[in-house]
């Protein structure tokens, strides 16, 4: 009986490794094209014939570079500490309390996730322009500094918390905003990781929005610089592929950070409707 | 832990939130250091590495003329350019020059946000005794809008190394359309089911191959794509039809290529699996990059001895909203970025052709063995009155996946395109 | 008692002021930020704005009209349905299967996870460039050359009109299987190890356990995957945009989704009131299905 289960369990390890490399192909693909020169990126093979470092160093040499990269860590950050913040108190008042317009706040926050971004795109233009937020950091943030999807996400958590545990916070003498502070946000902590990662992923990535409210080279986020290589006539892919590279590895870091909370911590809580 | 966790939350919020307030004054401590003797203008275009750099030199040269005037160059992503530049036209503010493609004048110009460039420097007269006459697209209700410092052209590019490889002489090019297609044959080659392994010549018509269909193919086997003005399709005609079927068949009957070889047709002929090409001057840049690459450029074939070409160029206009200092700096600047230094710098680091007549017309141009073509081309280049080039440039596409994927008639296939494209012109000129 | 239930009533009170003042700062942001340009993107629907002029013309319902009317505006709404009915079950159902069977592995899980959550943080641009290089027929397209060296006729992929919807469903599965992932894994080991231990003692087997016990307690983290999927799907854009054509969701449209087709109008057309009426109608189709769904959610409860 045993050796069957052990025998299994490396089939399935053998399987999951199979899809794996299935999974990482691609990218193993950007990586390596980004080692790429001249013809050699039109070359099928994983192994860079002249493997180069030519790419990473035009890039980074680019002196504006630096600049792109850290206004995307900027407002990654800032956006999302503000998300978390944010949404995690709405979640926390739409799933604890019981009030008047209770539901239609709640549909209201959830359709913002109905809307495509680029319909917004010239109403915000001209808020930004109107209070001068054009190429500002505050100017590519405002729109993301609380989301839909994330309030819908901490409600959903903040619901599996048993309410006993707060009324003890009551009986202590705890006010309202102290018991989400420091009962509620602990025990979602793993919802909160789950949310920082796909917030500084979203916001990592965001493309429309930082293109049309800057306008200030240095103002660009490093998608948005990134695409200039996406040029007329013709892209320069390995310049493309070293960029998105380089863009992986700070939300690969983050996520290896809170991954771990992530799993964890819903075993104590848990998703419920 | 909990605690930890809770503080250090609180302590990213807090800074993040420092930081946003800080940068944000930042930002307006900046606009306001901007106010001081010196005119401030701005100009837009899309990024280039060497159009960049060529225009960066060019603020140099003429700051250190002018040093009442600072001129600040911006940049966008090519593929959101036009998505950028009319996002900015509501709010009144942006650029006050702005490199525009020709196609797009009509809607820019027609919603106010150009302004006609002034009588006194860039007369009529002026412009049209120096510039190339298909800059007359640039024209709207008598007045000029917008001009060029360089123009394009299409010429052929063939490969020496695979015409010796079979059996051609590397140095002389197909000068007719029979040639062209019977030197393709030659070129290409298939494994024993008839997978392509090398092609004849490029068959993308999502790149520069509509434009050979609609100004050169159709004129050349005796129609017009359009009628005088540019208001009406004429190329659902015989001539026309003979055109496309032509076209189609490069891939269905003479088999010589396919679109989307090696994804497309700069890429196979980089990687020297295609034999010839047809693209514009900008390209030579690209290929002069790869050192294996040995080519030679020459104009484009005739047929029954006619040559057409296609022309088409990025132009500079002054914005609306440009007045007093701004707008003397920006017709000063104007003046400058379309003068001969201009053109001549432009040919050699972008490797687009003078807007100037006179000067693409110096033996030295005209007979350079890789500029030359294309500008020997320009003077018998037709520039297509664009409304919409992106939609005009799919019905051709959707045409040919019509006859290819859904076995339409060539016939039907091109009254479609046309019905399609006529659309597109009504829903314009109606609108005027 | 009068004295209990009157402080209970006045802790409801602190509690009713408390969660409105949690609310407020936030209410004022999504008013302003996003109902109001939503409201305004809905009073452009009934105009015949083009971006650049300075007018709006007040049109009334010529917009709407015009969308029955037009072929490619059914086209895209039936191409983003194939989207969700084809794409979001398989990816939910790969994404559970994987997160099932890394939840068994006893060594070396962490690495699993890792790579399987690699493409979903993976610029879809670069993504989209790889993939379109796999379709490509050969010389260069690697799914090609394999059909050829095992002797079956090349495909189309991404050039024809069967195939090209499914190939880029495809690559979107492939970069969204690890955000499924990650929340089933999340699900599943949230379940009590209990429930499975007494379902052992009755003697249960592999296949009991999965279908009695794994799937039930899984409902509500399914149903949050569905819900936040289907909008996902519903808005699905990127992938199309760089995979196809002049990113015009070919060949002949049949790759085109309602949002691509939206943003194309808007910033290429310049037709901002017939975009914006096609989104109020994508926003009216997602707000229908996702009431649905709630509802259905409340009654699993």
């Amino acid at each position: 009986m045993k050796t069957k289960i052990s025998s299994f369990i490396q089939i399935r390890v053998i399987l999951l490794a199979v899809i794996g490399i299935f999974m990482l192909f691609p990218f193993v693909w950007m990586l390596a094209t980004s080692f790429k020169q001249g013809a050699d990126v039109y070359n099928l093979s994983i192994f860079p014939q002249n493997p180069s470092l030519a790419n990473y160093k035009r890039l980074l040499s680019r002196s504006i570079f630096p600049w792109w990269f850290m206004n995307s860590i900027i407002v990654g950050f800032s956006v999302t500490a503000s998300v978390l913040f944010f949404d995690s108190l709405v979640g926390f008042a739409l799933s604890k309390y019981n009030f008047r317009g209770k539901k239609v706040v709640f549909l209201m926050i959830l359709s913002t996730m109905m809307i495509p971004t680029e319909m917004l795109v010239i109403p915000w233009y001209l808020m930004a322009n109107n209070l001068h937020w054009v190429d500002t950091y505050w100017g590519v943030m405002f729109p993301g500094m609380m989301s839909g999807f994330g309030t819908f996400l901490m409600r959903q958590f903040f619901m599996g918390i048993p309410d006993d545990l707060l009324d003890a916070g009551r009986i202590d003498g705890l006010n309202e905003f102290r018991i989400w502070w420091k009962i509620g946000m602990p025990l979602v902590r793993p919802a909160l990781s789950a949310l920082a990662i796909f917030s500084f992923i979203g916001n990592w990535n965001a493309f429309m929005w930082p293109l049309i409210v800057s306008n200030k080279v240095k103002m660009f986020t490093l998608p948005v610089g990134l695409s200039f290589f996406n040029g007329e006539f013709q892209s320069q892919w390995e310049m493309v592929m070293t960029g998105a590279s380089v863009a992986t590895i700070p939300v690969f870091i983050i996520f290896l950070l809170f991954q771990r909370q992530i799993i964890q911590g819903i075993a104590l809580t848990g998703v419920k409707g | 832990m909990m605690k930890n966790g809770g503080r250090i939350l609180l302590l990213v919020l807090v800074l993040s939130m420092f930081m946003t307030g800080f940068l944000f004054a930042q930002g307006g401590k900046e606009e306001a250091a901007g106010e001081s003797e010196v005119t401030e203008i701005v100009y837009w275009q899309y990024f280039y590495e060497t159009k960049e750099q060529t225009v960066s030199k060019l603020i140099e040269m003429f700051e250190a003329e002018n040093p009442d005037i600072k001129v600040v160059q911006q940049t966008f992503p090519y593929e959101q350019y036009n998505t950028k530049v009319a996002s900015s036209v509501p709010s009144g503010e942006g650029a006050n020059i702005i490199n525009l493609y020709y196609g797009w004048l009509p809607t820019y110009i027609d919603s106010g946000y150009l302004q006609p460039l002034p009588e006194s420097k860039f007369s009529n007269e002026f412009i049209e005794s120096e510039f190339f006459p298909l800059v007359g697209a640039a024209k709207f209700d008598g007045s000029y809008y917008a001009l060029p410092t360089a123009v394009r052209s299409l010429a052929l590019f063939w490969n020496k190394k695979l015409f010796a490889e079979a059996g051609l002489d590397p140095e002389v090019p197909p000068s007719t359309v029979e040639e062209l297609v019977a030197f393709a044959k030659q070129l290409t080659e298939t494994d024993k089911s008839g997978n392509y392994l090398q092609t004849g010549m490029t068959q993308e018509l999502r790149a520069q191959l509509h434009h050979w269909v609609r100004e050169v193919l159709i004129r050349q086997f005796g129609g017009t794509p359009y009628n005088e003005d540019g208001t009406q399709v004429t190329y659902n005609s015989q001539a026309g039809y003979d055109a496309f079927d032509f076209f189609v068949k490069l891939n269905t009957e003479e088999n010589i290529g396919m679109p989307n070889f090696m994804t497309d047709d700069v890429t196979a002929f980089k990687s020297q699996m295609m034999g010839m090409t047809i693209d514009g001057s900008f390209r030579l840049g690209t290929f002069d990059a790869l050192e294996e690459l040995d080519y030679g450029v020459t104009e484009l074939p005739s047929m029954n001895g006619e040559r057409y070409n296609f022309a088409s160029f990025w132009a500079n206009g002054i914005t609306s909203f440009t007045t007093g200092k701004e707008l003397e700096a920006s017709v000063k600047f104007l003046d400058y970025l379309t003068s001969e230094t201009a053109m001549s710098m432009w040919l050699e680091n972008v490797g687009e052709l003078p807007a100037k007549k006179a000067l693409a017309m110096k033996d030295e141009f005209k007979n350079n063995p890789k500029y030359g073509p294309f500008i020997r081309g320009l003077e018998y280049a037709n520039a297509t009155k664009f409304i919409d080039e992106t939609a005009q440039r799919m019905v051709w596409i959707d045409a040919y996946d019509e006859v290819l994927l859904n076995g339409m008639s060539i016939k039907d296939a091109v009254d479609q395109a046309a019905a399609t494209e006529q659309a597109v012109l009504d829903k314009y000129y109606s609108g005027k | 008692m009068i004295q209990e239930s009157a402080s209970r009533r006045s802790l409801e009170r602190t509690k009713r002021i408390w969660a409105y003042l949690f609310l407020i700062v936030p209410v004022i942001f999504y008013v302003s930020i996003r109902f109001y340009p939503t409201l305004q993107a809905f009073f452009l629907s009934l105009t015949n704005w083009d971006i650049v002029s300075k007018d709006k013309e007040f049109i009334g319902l010529t917009n709407y009209r015009n969308l029955f009317k037009d072929e490619v505006f059914w086209k895209t709404l039936g191409n983003t349905g194939k989207y969700v009915i084809y794409g979001l079950p398989t990816s939910l159902l790969l994404g559970f299967i994987i997160a099932y069977n890394i939840d068994r592995v006893k060594r070396g899980s962490e690495i699993f996870k890792a790579v399987y959550f690699i493409p979903y943080i993976t610029s879809m641009v670069a993504i989209a460039w790889v993939w379109r290089w796999l379709y490509q027929p050969a010389p260069i397209g690697v799914f090609n050359k394999i059909l050829i060296a095992v002797g079956l006729p090349q495909q189309k992929f991404l050039f024809s009109q069967t195939q090209a919807i499914f190939s880029i469903l495809a690559t979107t599965i492939w970069a969204d299987v690890g955000f499924q992932m990650i929340i089933f894994l999340a699900g599943i080991k949230q379940i009590s190890r209990q429930y499975y231990e007494a379902a052992e003692i009755d003697g249960a087997n592999n296949r009991n356990l999965l279908f009695r016990i794994t799937l039930p307690l899984l409902k509500p983290t399914i149903v949050f995957l569905i819900v936040t999927g289907t909008i996902r799907y519903l808005r699905i854009f990127t992938q199309v945009l760089n995979m196809t054509y002049q990113g015009e969701g070919g060949p002949l449209n049949s790759t085109k989704p309602l949002v691509l087709y939206i943003y194309r109008s808007a910033f290429q057309q310049f037709d901002m009131g017939y975009a914006a009426a096609m989104t109020v109608i994508l926003f009216l189709i997602i707000l229908a299905i996702t009431l649905v769904q709630l509802r259905v959610m409340r009654s699993e409860d």
